[in-house]
């Protein structure tokens, strides 16, 4: 086996760079796609970090010019944009492509080809929305880059008041890369359900394949009431419609309620694969099975079910009925439920186990701290009265922020420095790994717990300066100063990858000396992942293999 | 809208939902007074002021300002920017964007985007002389 692996590896280099670029360009194989998700979405990562650091520049001081208000407004409507549609999604479908068909004992997705027509209708979503700093110019004076808003409400999209095309490059980006999402959508939900090895029941899933089910119908459901809204705006924008023009008989709250009820799954659609990739790291770093393994599956699904109910609390003040209010405040504080339920096993599975606190564990602790406050401040602003007071507050860009970057993107490095061994074969660097996750734990909670207190004192969101005198001005200087511990971190991981890709140890096919089936085969797998197509009788293949003696599934 | 407040004075407000590049400049401003006070303030509001002929006036009635604003009494009669009946009543001009000063309203007649950027008022263009009198003019406007 392994000196197969090393003709593998040794071969491509062998070749120009020409052949191995249009290799990777035509490739139908989920590792590579699933790969280039991923480094997509660093590279974007990258341009949505840079606008969130000049908006924050922006905002160090009261009366500051460092940008202009017209570029103000692009900066967060591209951040916004950029980091959810380009950033976020395209990490988790990354993540989804290269692990789901191996954890599964398969060798490829269930449609290769839809696989990189996704990929690639993705990819053209993120260069439409980039290339309007270009082509948004389509009159004198009418602006580049969109500057709407991620959430876009109307009237700000129509013709009138959005002149130019920048909201037409918006409307393209999303309609591409949704395309994309449903199409990956489908994939994983056709994989998930036809191409698992023999043995691997439902019930015998590892729980990153479940909640990846999961995402993938919540993906589907939320991603169409957006895409139906954007060919509704192009009608509205170009063919004399009026779906969202309130003069003409239509309506600006049923762009919100569309817009939302893809926004809030949407949410989900991103947390369930971070909790994913918490549900493998744990146990693994644990030495401990899952903890309540049936009850996770339940609550994932819960989520996903009451994850579809719960959109209009982003319309709290829009002057809802009493009875619609009710609902949608009962439903946000019952989403707490699942969601705490898996707080508790995962502390469950972490007591009385053997924890080995290298840096993808670190990260996962940190995870479930910080998303434990993400969701207490959720709670609060699921009441509707006090959603009145905070809504559109810094109160609540801080809320939300906790959620995605203190609770997503602490999982989604959790798992490159979790898996980064088996994808490339080689292992990074435990030190910088360790100083990454101090330097952005640092960074994080300078920046978004000090945000709250601004939005308590009435600064809302989205404004390009503010009065001094108003009690905010210390905050946003030390909200600003964590940005600089946030690009330092980054730095880090970016170097630590990329030394430890040229650089770094062999890591061999299971370092971490773990249970899911992707380890059993080489890193990185070849192409068809595994000669013989593997059969399972536990949730922990391996463990099984390692413990003949004392075997899984005697118990499950 | 209904508020009930506890005790008086003034308490700022700010546009909560991102209305276009105006946005971070659209201040609110409550004043909670006391009955009294407040049955005096409707009283001076629904007086209307002696129609004069200063240039100013004369200006502002000739030029498109009256498309959009309203003096009562006069024939301006616009409805869409903020009525100015009673201009000098207010601390602020331009939604709390600056101070209710004879400086700030030439300025802000003179170029809007100086003070709001994205503000929806044209620059009119007026010539020094016509400046200075319609400001005296609005000076006038108690």
């Amino acid at each position: 086996m392994s000196t197969h692996t090393i003709a593998l590896t040794d071969l491509p280099t062998t070749r120009p760079l020409t052949l191995r670029l249009h290799e990777w360009v035509t490739t139908v194989d989920h590792k590579r796609l699933g790969i280039l998700y991923i480094l997509y979405a660093l590279s974007f990562l990258a341009l949505g970090g840079i606008e969130a650091t000049i908006m924050r520049l922006q905002l160090i001081r009261p009366h500051n010019d460092f940008v202009s208000p017209e570029v103000f407004n692009r900066m967060f409507t591209m951040h916004g944009t950029t980091m959810i549609f380009f950033v976020a999604m395209p990490l988790v479908f990354g993540f989804a492509n290269y692990l789901v068909p191996l954890m599964i004992g398969a060798r490829d997705m269930a449609f290769p080809r839809l696989n990189a027509f996704s990929f690639w209708m993705s990819a053209l979503g993120g260069l439409f929305l980039y290339f309007s700093f270009f082509g948004g110019n389509g009159l004198y004076g009418a602006g580049s880059a969109p500057d709407v808003g991620w959430f876009a409400y109307a009237p700000l999209t129509a013709k009138t008041f959005s002149i130019g095309h920048s909201t037409d490059f918006w409307t393209l980006s999303l309609l591409s890369s949704g395309i994309g999402s449903i199409g990956t959508a489908i994939n994983i939900i056709a994989t998930i359900m036809c191409l698992r090895c023999p043995g691997m029941t439902l019930g015998k899933m590892p729980l990153l394949v479940w909640l990846n089910l999961v995402m993938a119908g919540l993906v589907i459901l939320a991603v169409s009431p957006l895409s139906a809204a954007q060919l509704m705006l192009v009608v509205d924008r170009y063919l004399g419609g009026h779906f969202f023009d309130t003069q003409a008989g239509g309506s600006a709250v049923i762009w919100m309620h569309f817009f939302w009820i893809f926004g809030h799954p949407e949410v989900y659609v991103l947390v369930l694969p971070a909790f994913a990739f918490a549900s493998e790291i744990i146990p693994v770093f644990s030495r401990k099975a899952i903890f309540g393994y049936p009850v996770m599956v339940l609550a994932t699904v819960a989520i996903g079910f009451i994850g579809m109910s719960v959109w209009a609390h982003h319309m709290f003040t829009i002057g809802m009925s009493a009875g619609a209010n009710t609902f949608f405040v009962l439903s946000t504080m019952a989403i707490a439920v699942p969601t705490g339920i898996k707080i508790f096993n995962w502390l469950a599975t972490m007591w009385g186990g053997k924890i080995r606190y290298a840096t993808p564990m670190l990260f996962c602790v940190a995870f479930l701290f910080q998303f434990l406050v993400a969701g207490l401040t959720g709670v609060t602003l699921a009441v509707a009265p006090l959603d009145w007071q905070l809504g559109n507050s810094y109160y609540v860009v801080a809320h939300f922020h906790y959620v995605i970057v203190g609770g997503i993107l602490f999982c989604i490095f959790a798992a490159f420095y979790y898996w980064f061994p088996k994808m490339s074969g080689k292992m990074y660097d435990e030190a910088l790994g360790t100083l990454h996750v101090w330097l952005f734990f640092i960074g994080f909670h300078l920046t978004f717990d000090f945000m709250h207190i601004p939005g308590i004192l009435g600064m809302p969101r989205r404004i390009y300066t503010y009065e001094p005198g108003r009690g905010w001005d210390i905050w946003n200087l030390i909200v600003t100063v964590g940005v600089a511990f946030q690009a330092a971190g980054i730095l880090v991981f970016a170097g630590n990858l990329v030394w430890s890709y040229l650089r770094g140890k062999t890591a061999g096919n299971d370092p971490w000396d773990a249970w899911t089936l992707e380890w059993s085969t080489s890193s990185p797998p070849q192409e068809y992942n595994y000669a013989v197509i593997p059969t399972v009788r536990s949730r922990r293949p391996l463990w099984d293999l390692k413990h003949p003696e004392d075997p899984d599934w005697r118990y499950e | 809208m209904w508020i009930d407040p506890h005790e008086t004075g003034l308490f700022l407000g700010q546009c909560a939902q991102y209305c276009g590049t105006q946005h971070a400049k659209m201040l609110l401003r409550v004043y909670v007074q006391s009955p009294d006070e407040f049955q005096r303030w409707v009283h001076e509001q629904q007086q209307s002021p002696q129609p004069g002929l200063s240039a100013g006036e004369r200006v502002f009635e000739s030029t498109a300002c009256v498309n959009c604003h309203t003096v009562s009494g006069t024939p301006a009669n616009g409805k869409f920017g903020p009525d100015l009946t009673h201009l000098m009543s207010r601390d602020t001009i331009a939604a709390g964007a600056a101070p209710n000063t004879p400086e700030t309203l030439r300025l802000w007649i003179k170029n809007p985007d100086a003070i709001k950027p994205g503000s929806k008022m044209p620059n009119m263009g007026l010539s020094d002389q016509d400046l200075d009198a319609v400001t005296a003019y609005l000076e006038t406007l108690r």
